[in-house]
């Protein structure tokens, strides 16, 4: 018995082939900027790195450090780049990339018990100024606010996945792992800190 | 009526397998000046590049994995840091005299502690780990080609290193069974041995 194609079928390869719903570059949507900002984020380990170790402290520390962590983190990070876009005066600084690395990895690494004030306080910190270089950068680039919106929504969702993972980990083994990437992060913070000898 | 999963269509092994080497990245290079510490790729291979470095850091998860916790991750974590310490050395351009002889004597030290399942303090061994982790970093440091990513190069220079570790810690694992203990200290033998090649070779 042949099979026939059912109409819902027929319907949805028209909807498949209708061209007006491919906006492949999103020129006519006006999300380009938003999408330039979610893969500057996820792209530019400058940001991507201490955003993360942040969240494995926060996790570190418990759920509501986390919570705290996360929404301090965002926030600050939208106000300084908020602030960035406003008065760019700077808009590159390796010595905060490395300060940043060396900082948080160290404290991921020794497992600080910091209580949940100062962590909090470590992300506005953090957010703000990490915040203020990236809308300083897309003020010069012309992205606007959009872009700034795209780094802070993917921001969140990363910072809330890996804390959130952190939280969730019972196994001492696993608990080991978080601090060895956070020795890894301080690594990579001294060789950064070397080749800037370098490069002057 | 159930199928007769016996007739389900397999992918045969060599299929499989050609397939991951068509797939295989390594050969799609297409804009990288080798040789360069252009990212995160060159990072990477750096620390493989060199069976002395190799070796030695493939011991320190060997050894970790024979002393068992705290040190299996203590030692680990010692060794980046320090290590990045030294690679900053050395990226500083600070003199460090005797590089080839202090990777050459870690190699003959530590092969030697895994061959003798050398259980030592957790402080002296992680001192110890340090102490040859700065001659390493600084070779690797001094060698380093200019270049402009250094952020990605470091990237993948410390992810290589902590694999390496992970990768002896790994191996490491056999040391529950009796046949595996015998077959790390084998290995252990092997690594000074390999060592004292290299001292060899730094003072020829």
């Amino acid at each position: 018995m042949k099979a026939r194609p059912s109409c819902a079928a027929l319907g949805g390869l028209a909807i498949l082939l209708l061209p007006s719903t491919a906006h492949a570059h999103l020129v006519n949507t006006g999300l380009g900027p938003f999408y330039d900002g979610v893969s500057h984020f996820a792209l530019t380990p400058e940001d991507l790195l201490p955003a993360l170790a942040m969240a494995l402290l926060a996790g570190q520390r418990g759920s509501r450090t986390g919570r705290l962590a996360l929404f301090a983190l965002a926030g600050a990070w939208l106000a300084g780049g908020l602030a960035g876009l406003a008065l760019p005066t700077i808009s590159s600084a390796t010595a905060l990339t490395t300060v940043s690395f060396l900082a948080l990895g160290g404290l991921v690494a020794a497992d600080a018990r910091l209580r949940p004030e100062w962590v909090t306080g470590l992300a506005l910190v953090l957010g703000f100024l990490h915040g203020y270089l990236n809308g300083a950068a897309m003020s010069q680039a012309k992205l606007g606010a959009l872009g700034l919106v795209g780094i802070v929504s993917t921001l969140f969702v990363v910072v809330a996945l890996a804390a959130a993972f952190v939280v969730s980990l019972r196994v001492p083994w696993a608990r080991v792992a978080v601090r060895v990437a956070g020795s890894w992060i301080v690594a990579i913070g001294l060789l950064l800190l070397g080749w800037s000898f370098r490069a002057a | 009526m159930r199928k007769d999963s016996s007739a389900r269509p397999r992918v045969p092994g060599l299929t499989a397998l050609t397939l991951a080497a068509a797939l295989w990245p390594a050969v799609a290079w297409a804009h990288v000046e080798q040789g360069r510490a252009e990212g995160f790729l060159a990072g990477l291979h750096h620390p493989i590049s060199g069976l002395d470095h190799v070796l030695a850091m493939v011991a320190v998860g060997l050894w970790g994995a024979q002393l068992g916790a705290p040190a299996v991750w203590l030692l680990p974590v010692t060794f980046p840091m320090v290590m990045a310490f030294g690679g900053m050395l050395g990226l500083m351009g600070v003199p460090l005299p005797g590089v080839e002889a202090g990777v050459a004597l870690s190699g003959i030290l530590l092969g030697t502690a895994v061959l003798a399942e050398w259980r030592p303090p957790l402080r002296s061994a992680a001192a110890i780990v340090g102490f040859f982790a700065i001659f390493h970093g600084h070779a690797h440091g001094s060698e380093l080609p200019a270049g402009a990513s250094g952020l990605l190069y470091s990237i993948g220079f410390v992810t290589a290193t902590g694999t390496l570790h992970a990768v002896g810690i790994g191996i490491g694992v056999i040391h529950r069974w009796g046949w595996g203990r015998v077959a790390l200290r084998v290995a252990g033998a092997i690594v000074a041995a390999a060592g004292a090649c290299f001292l060899w070779r730094a003072f020829a």
